[in-house]
């Protein structure tokens, strides 16, 4: 089993031998998630912090739900309304807390780094969930479990992905992932939303819908990410949707048997349109939510038995 | 009268690398030559290069507001260190230097404090907010050397061709940042692979082209005495060169970062290699450094600014931009030397001479009569950079760590002897 990390900052620093084996930890996890008794005793003892200083409904209570099956002892921190607003810098808010040992500290915040700035100056493990349009690791993981289920394998698959890829830190977390694992990567979007710096990361621009989805596996759709837009990228919503919005029409270009994914939440009638999103034949868009708990038990327990096994190398150092 | 022998004399004005002596006579330089040295008291060079000292040209030095950050005297403990005898500072301080006041208030303190010689800049509009122009007779009469905003670009160009104009009637010369301010808002970065990588918001190095393009035509309209206080990219160059040939009154300089460290160094989010504007590709870097080489762009100066610890420990977006460089400046530049991109007199063609000759100072010269600011130094000496061991009181260095050579053996500022290693 090869998992080396101390901390899960993003996809780039992963070998792809360390994907494979959160992602195989984590079909173990789907399987205890369905049963009646969802309870593991990995993280038993164990600390988690969940600190988020921009707002977040899914991915924290994934991130609860995930540390409290495996047994962690787990606490909020809803970062936006706390010391910030008095001044605090990051790094005391990282000493503070350092102080109260941590083990596992699961990060968002809305600024590209913060989270590697973090992770320098405490010593517990560190998870990424998601900073500014960096990464989102754990998100790509839950996209990359949720494909191989679908497709009984995580490569030579055409994906594509659309929407604003610009200022989408799923679209680069999954881009690297995918890549990684060999798979051909379409970015499908305007272009004032789809940077073509991204050609040289091997993918290919597509500003057409229609030619962009043509023959692809995976159709991976992204939310128009209103709050972080700093004036006209697109006309109008109604034109987005009519251009780059997923519906029926568009679909057809893809496989017949492409499944259609979204990270949420949805913004219905912009980038997706609602009976797309509900057919249960196409949309995965429910399974990737159940494979999100699994895959951060995974990450949770792998950084937790390299953090103890760290700690039992610095213990027999001393003695 | 004091008499250097066995220097290598690097001489920028005759582009002379060459073995022998050179006398002073007081503060002046009286003459130099080869061969015999005359008699009288000697300091034996051991075949270490003598150059004329560095003229600095945008050192920021924190006063007045910011003085935790560096004072006149911290900056000129700096300056001697690392071969600079004239500091230039800028106005993009707490509050801006924009009144004849304020300028006499850092004149007095520069005076008492500093012992390097230090000149001063003056804003071009109150407050650098681009609305009004400042008293620019005023504050050229009071010795301002030079009128800039500096990273403030004057957006509105009815109040720039007035200044210019303005500033032409007084004879002074304008300090502009080539850059198109609506382009360039926020970003962190230049794009391209590595910001996107990185998730930082960028500019693309056509901001800087823009920027250029829109002075030279108000230089062209107004005939004002122009120059560029950075140009980093490879796009803005060609229109640059067509402006010299057509005989506009424009000059050029680069920063030492921009010469010598590109995008890539800033890594994981170091906030140390933060500059304004941000570092480039490495294609666009020896661009520069051909620039120089050439005499396109004229000045190379180290823009130095202090920064403290709790502005750069910050998420990359957040941090405060700015390196301290006046004890870099010249190492970091001799690894354009020992790279053989750049010789010894067009280093100091680009460091002293054309800084000096711009500002129409008589410095940056090894001519007689020219003041006998000097700086000796060791070109091929090793050593490893230790921050800590700067002595500007902000530590903001990327070259922490940094393996260097080319250290200052002393420093003279009008023949008197301002450091020592």
């Amino acid at each position: 089993m090869a998992f080396r990390q101390k901390h899960l900052l993003g996809i780039e620093p992963l070998h792809p031998d360390e994907i494979t084996t959160v992602l195989d930890v984590a079909e173990r996890y789907v399987d205890l998630n369905r049963q009646a008794n969802k309870h593991s005793d990995a993280l038993k003892g164990l600390t988690q912090i969940n600190m988020f200083f921009e707002n977040s409904t899914r991915t924290q209570s994934s991130f609860e739900l995930a540390g409290k099956r495996l047994g962690a002892d787990v606490m909020n921190m809803a970062m936006q309304a706390s010391s910030i607003k008095k001044g605090e810098t990051l790094i005391d808010t990282a000493l503070t807390l350092n102080a109260m040992h941590p083990d596992l500290l699961v990060v968002r915040h809305p600024h590209s780094g913060a989270v590697d700035l973090l992770a320098q100056k405490v010593n517990c493990a560190v998870l990424n969930a998601g900073d500014g349009k960096h990464e989102h690791p754990t998100q790509a993981l839950l996209d990359a479990l949720t494909i191989r289920r679908a497709k009984g394998r995580l490569h030579r698959l055409n994906i594509a992905i659309c929407g604003d890829i610009a200022h989408s830190r799923v679209a680069r977390s999954n881009l690297m992932l995918l890549g990684k694992m060999e798979n051909r990567v379409r970015l499908v979007g305007p272009p004032t939303l789809v940077p073509q710096q991204f050609k040289e990361f091997g993918c290919e621009i597509y500003d057409d819908m229609a030619e962009g989805l043509k023959d692809v596996d995976v159709v991976m759709m992204l939310r128009l990410q209103k709050e972080r837009m700093d004036g006209g990228f697109i006309p109008s919503e109604r034109e987005y949707f009519y251009r780059y919005g997923l519906d029926a029409d568009k679909l057809a270009h893809a496989k017949p048997d492409a499944i259609v994914m979204h990270p949420g939440p949805m913004n219905r009638g912009v980038e997706i349109d609602g009976t797309i999103a509900d057919d249960i034949n196409r949309s995965v868009i429910q399974e990737q939510v159940e494979m999100g708990v699994a895959v951060r038990m995974a990450a949770m327990d792998l950084l937790a038995r390299n953090l103890k096994s760290a700690r039992e190398a610095d213990a027999g150092v001393m003695v | 009268m004091t008499i250097f022998t066995n220097a290598r004399l690097i001489d920028p004005e005759a582009q002379t690398d060459t073995l022998g002596w050179l006398r002073l006579d007081g503060n002046v330089i009286a003459e130099t030559g080869t061969g015999t040295p005359p008699e009288g008291a000697h300091v034996d060079c051991a075949g270490k290069c003598l150059a004329p000292g560095i003229v600095d040209l945008g050192v920021k030095v924190s006063e007045p507001g910011e003085r935790h950050k560096e004072s006149f005297a911290s900056a000129g403990r700096a300056a001697a260190a690392g071969g600079v005898t004239t500091i230039v500072t800028r106005p993009d301080t707490l509050n801006a230097i924009d009144t004849p006041e304020v300028l006499e208030f850092v004149q007095r303190r520069a005076a008492s404090d500093a012992i390097v010689k230090v000149k001063h800049m003056s804003a071009l509009t109150k407050g650098r907010e681009g609305r009004e122009m400042v008293e620019i007779g005023f504050m050229r009469d009071a010795g301002a050397v030079a009128f800039t905003d500096c990273d403030h670009v004057v957006a509105d160009t009815k109040v720039l061709q007035r200044a210019l104009t303005y500033a032409k009637s007084c004879g002074a010369l304008v300090i502009g940042h080539p850059q198109d301010p609506c382009l360039s808002k926020g970003a962190s970065a230049t794009s391209g692979k590595f910001a996107a990588l990185r998730g930082l918001p960028a500019v693309s190095p056509m901001a800087e082209r823009m920027g250029l393009d829109r002075d030279l035509a108000m230089i062209e309209m107004t005939g004002a005495s122009y120059h560029f206080d950075q140009i980093t990219t490879s796009r803005a160059l060609p229109a640059l060169e067509r402006a010299k040939q057509n005989g506009f009154d424009v000059t050029a300089g680069v920063s030492i970062h921009h010469l010598t460290l590109n995008e890539l160094d800033v890594g994981d989010y170091r906030t140390f290699f933060k500059v304004k504007p941000p570092l480039r590709s490495e294609e666009d870097r020896l661009a520069m450094v051909g620039a120089v080489a050439s005499g396109l762009v004229d000045v190379i100066s180290s823009m130095h600014t202090p920064q403290d610890e709790e502005s750069k420990r910050l998420p990359f977006e957040e941090a405060a931009s700015g390196a301290v460089a006046l004890e870099t400046l010249l190492p970091a530049a001799l690894r354009l030397y020992h790279a053989g991109q750049l010789t010894l007199p067009e280093l100091f063609r680009a460091m002293s001479l054309n800084p000096a000759k711009r500002l129409g100072l008589e410095t940056g010269r090894l001519s007689e009569g020219a003041p006998a600011d000097l700086v000796l130094f060791d070109a091929d000496a090793p050593f490893v950079l230790d921050r800590f061991t700067l002595r500007s009181k902000s530590k903001n260095t990327p070259f922490d760590g940094a393996r260097m050579q080319g250290i200052v053996k002393g420093t003279w500022v009008d023949g008197q002897r301002v450091f020592e290693a």
